[in-house]
């Protein structure tokens, strides 16, 4: 019978998702993730409605400030490092960000480029012929 | 130091073990990644119903759009909501792993309120649009709308029927060790639907403008 409050002291292959390096999370640790991610969406909410930014940067903060903030949410949350007892966790994380972006940005690419090459409406093409 | 001695005292591991030599991970390791892996794949699932709204964003057929019909500050809350909702689930998982059955019960039950009232405010949320006339067939931007928001409110929904299931296991089975486990898998979802929350408030809700 194994002792139900026993904790692991050492992760030779690697510590799992969400728990903290010797298997303690700390409550401080939480506290600046979740102080860091209420700054990053007010931020967020603030950049939106803003006119101090020039107007075609605005989408680029938006993207800059949800990438830091998923960054606050997997450090903090996640207790994911770069240390090598999270490199199973990161590599998988790494290879997920990878094919998000094949789907999100090829899904883009592809039906914008099929967008242009539409065939045109009857209507534009009456209006070509005028 | 044979294999045998690596499998039932792990702590005393000679550096120079190769990984194909030390056995395997404490089910602990094995089950939270295999959870990892489960959420990184949903994770991609929830991308491909992002590319559909990048996609379908313009195509309003003549209807209403983001702007008329989205409300910031609406969504301010419900993202606070679930802001707040991960920090005391992160707070939940440090009870358990102190076995404190009090602190772990009014974090749970902490975790659960808001995270009900987040589902509250978006079901309110739709209701209205539906009401406005914006509902799913309306056009291919609302429908691809409604399929990717509800599709997180339907993770969010899961999520706190697995917390009350949670509870109740705690309740009569108390912290055996495959009921801790289950518990910090559930931390784990409860911390991925919130990412996945940032990338629908910063897409579909302000991005709305451009």
């Amino acid at each position: 019978m194994t002792d139900l409050t026993e904790q692991p002291t050492h992760e030779p292959q690697g510590r799992p998702p969400g728990v903290e390096r010797g298997g303690h999370g700390s409550f401080l640790t939480y506290l600046t993730g979740l102080g860091f991610a209420i700054v990053l969406t007010l931020a967020s909410f603030w950049a939106a409605g803003t006119n101090l930014v020039w107007g075609p940067a605005v989408p680029v903060l938006l993207a800059a400030l949800a990438v830091g903030q998923m960054g606050v949410h997997v450090v903090f949350f996640f207790n994911i490092g770069s240390g090598p007892d999270s490199t199973n966790n990161f590599l998988a994380l790494a290879f997920g960000v990878f094919v998000v972006g094949l789907v999100v940005f090829g899904s883009l690419l592809i039906m914008a480029n099929l967008d242009a090459n539409m065939m045109p409406s009857m209507d534009q093409l009456m209006k070509m012929q005028r | 130091m044979s294999v045998a001695d690596t499998l039932t005292n792990p702590a005393n591991e000679p550096v120079g073990v190769p990984y194909s030599e030390r056995g395997p991970a404490s089910i602990e390791t094995v089950a939270s990644f295999g959870f990892w892996l489960f959420l990184l794949s949903d994770v991609v699932m929830f991308s491909a119903l992002f590319a559909a709204y990048a996609v379908l964003q313009d195509h309003v057929a003549g209807g209403p759009d983001g702007l008329k019909l989205f409300n910031r500050g609406y969504v301010l809350a419900e993202t606070m909501c679930l802001l707040i909702s991960s920090f005391t689930c992160g707070l939940c998982a440090l009870a358990i792993e102190r076995r404190a059955t009090a602190a772990f019960y009014l974090w749970g039950v902490i975790t659960f309120v808001l995270g009900a009232s987040f589902i509250g405010l978006e079901i309110s949320e739709f209701l209205r649009m539906i009401r406005e006339g914006a509902a799913p067939e309306r056009s291919a931007f609302l429908s691809a709308f409604f399929t990717l928001v509800g599709c997180h409110g339907l993770h969010v929904s899961l999520g706190l029927a697995w917390l009350a299931t949670m509870m109740a296991q705690v309740g009569t089975l108390g912290f055996r060790p495959q009921i801790v486990r289950r518990l910090l898998c559930f931390t784990l979802f409860w911390h991925a639907l919130d990412i996945v929350w940032i990338g629908v408030f910063t897409i579909v809700y302000l991005g709305a403008r451009w």
